[in-house]
């Protein structure tokens, strides 16, 4: 057994046990840490992957950047301890719907993946990391223009929701 | 990935956090002298020679003093989140090299490098370690259940999202200058001129970022003594104060290795001592003392820094991050990457346009300042 696959087990099983830990936890702080971590695992199973790349990318704006801003908004309200019961009963059933769809996405490509004969292959490492940028960037700009614009423009309109809604009307300034 | 390479990063890492934590001792009586020096005081000067024994008189009694847990604190994050705050601190380095290739050694049939790991992507590590190092210091300050403390971590956070947009984008020009994100292609693409002439205002971006990423003066924000106490670590004692301690001056060593890596040529000598004795090439143990001298002197600077200027206002602190900073940056990217294309392209000598054109930028970001963050006459008053 190599070292790879022993720390794929590692961290197959720290993935999971933080993703439940995410679930159960009733403290929303120690859910986004568990998230955080969960991140981080991830990260490294980019890294496995042979995409360096994006596993830095993974941690510097999922863990570094959204994962605070979360702890952030989590402490600034106060809203560490969740209150008992749910608040919104629809979102139990429709949750539960949910998950099985997406388990039932990942069966059905399972399957197929295993009846075609090509097995899924890592990319082999690049030499340099610069050419897979550079690849991917180019990528980015030309073939997958329009996703890509359209993203940016969803995140720009995202964001100016929400400075107009936290925008204090003049006058009312006390 | 075999056993021996464990072994050999173990060794090498175990070596680099001895250093660390050795330096900062030494740094805390390193600025004490100094602030000294420019408040026109001793400083400590009694504890062995010229008070070389006061940092270790310092740790033993740190190490010797009570361990308090405030009531109701959260107990299990606030024993971890000095450990959290500091092992960024201490990791983040890993990349950096500290010696050319000519330093590299044989031994036990392997060549031991001068780098702990030498990656592909290591300016996107730094990156990455950088940004989940808020993690440390928002802990504390909420699970020490205070509300000076809270708020400390809170502006923490702030502080270091805001200024870490303005901190990657000058990772960017350096990037695309170096047309690398290997550490060591970094430092020898600056063999004929260092980033810092050819991107002076990434220089001075990156300097101030960082001194907002590790919370020093004037942007100590998260533990300003007046307004919060001691803000995040208020509640903090003993050996637990001391990792948080340690953490503050470990991020300062780290942010003036990367600094004179990424813009002051790491461990290469001055660009015009190229084929002289004191080039690296020719003398290739002076690597180190360079990379040495190099963030001594960017530690004065921040020492000085810390005696000469009053902490900034928190409105102003995130206007000049966000209104300042960010935009001047982001035109910095545009502008280097338009210099190397049209030197590339057209003529080599437009790559002295990037300097040129970004101090012009710089200019107009320091007009603009002045124009919206000077203090205004109060109408009503």
């Amino acid at each position: 057994m190599d070292l790879t696959l022993i720390l794929f087990i590692i961290l197959a099983v720290t993935a999971i046990a933080t993703a439940l830990g995410l679930l159960i936890s009733r403290n929303a702080v120690y859910a986004a840490l568990f998230l955080v971590m969960n991140f981080a695992c991830v990260a490294i199973f980019y890294l496995l992957l042979g995409a360096p790349f994006i596993a830095m990318a993974q941690v510097t704006v999922y863990a570094g950047a959204i994962m605070v801003l979360f702890l952030f908004v989590i402490m600034l309200l106060g809203a560490e301890k969740l209150p008992k019961g749910d608040v919104l009963p629809v979102q139990r059933p429709l949750a539960i719907g949910a998950a099985v769809i997406l388990l039932a996405e990942a069966v059905i490509l399972l399957v197929q993946r295993f009846q075609s004969t090509a097995m899924l292959q890592a990319p082999g490492t690049v030499e340099n990391s610069m050419d897979s940028l550079r690849e991917m960037s180019g990528l980015l700009f030309t073939e997958y223009l329009l996703p890509f614009e359209v993203t940016s423009i969803l995140l720009l309109v995202a964001m100016v929701g929400a400075i107009v809604l936290t925008k204090q009307e003049k006058g009312t300034r006390g | 990935m075999t056993f021996a390479s464990i072994l050999e990063w173990l060794i090498k890492g175990f070596v680099w956090v001895m250093i660390l934590l050795g330096g900062f001792a030494y740094l805390t009586y390193y600025e004490r002298r100094a602030l000294a020096r420019i408040q026109v005081r001793i400083g400590p000067n009694r504890a062995g020679p010229l008070g070389l024994l006061q940092p270790i008189a310092d740790a033993i009694k740190l190490i010797f003093k009570e361990e308090l847990m405030p009531a109701r604190a959260d107990k299990l994050l606030f024993f971890l989140a000095p450990i959290i705050t500091l092992t960024p601190a201490l990791v983040i380095t890993a990349v950096v090299p500290f010696g050319p290739e000519g330093l590299n050694f044989p031994l036990f049939g392997r060549v031991i490098t001068w780098q702990i790991a030498d990656i592909n992507v290591g300016i996107l590590y730094i990156m990455s370690i950088a940004s989940i190092a808020v993690y440390g210091i928002v802990l504390a300050g909420w699970s020490s259940n205070n509300k000076y403390a809270m708020l400390g971590g809170l502006r923490s956070t702030a502080q270091m999202i805001s200024y870490e947009l303005a901190l990657g984008l000058s990772f960017v020009s350096v990037i695309v200058l170096a047309d690398s994100t290997r550490m060591i292609d970094i430092v020898e693409a600056q063999k004929s001129m260092w980033f810092m002439v050819l991107q002076p205002v990434g220089m001075v971006i990156f300097l101030i970022a960082t001194l907002a990423e590790v919370n020093r003066s004037p942007f100590d924000m998260p533990e300003a003594e007046q307004e919060l106490a001691a803000g995040y670590h208020s509640e903090y004692g003993g050996m637990k104060f001391a990792l948080l301690f340690m953490a503050e001056y470990d991020k300062m060593i780290a942010i003036c290795i990367i600094a004179a890596t990424i813009f002051f040529g790491g461990y290469r000598e001055f660009w015009f001592l190229q084929n002289t004795w004191f080039s690296v090439d020719q003398t290739p143990i002076l690597g180190p003392v360079y990379v040495f001298i190099k963030v001594f002197i960017l530690l004065f600077g921040m020492i000085w820094v810390r005696a000469t200027l009053p902490r900034i206002r928190y409105d102003r602190l995130m206007a000049f991050g966000w209104k300042i900073l960010l935009p001047l940056s982001l035109a910095l990217v545009f502008l280097t990457a338009t210099g190397i294309l049209l030197a590339q392209e057209v003529n080599p000598l437009f790559m002295w346009g990037i300097p040129v054109v970004s101090l012009a930028a710089g200019f107009i970001a320091i007009l603009g300042m002045y124009q919206t963050l000077r203090r205004k006459e109060h109408a009503r008053a």
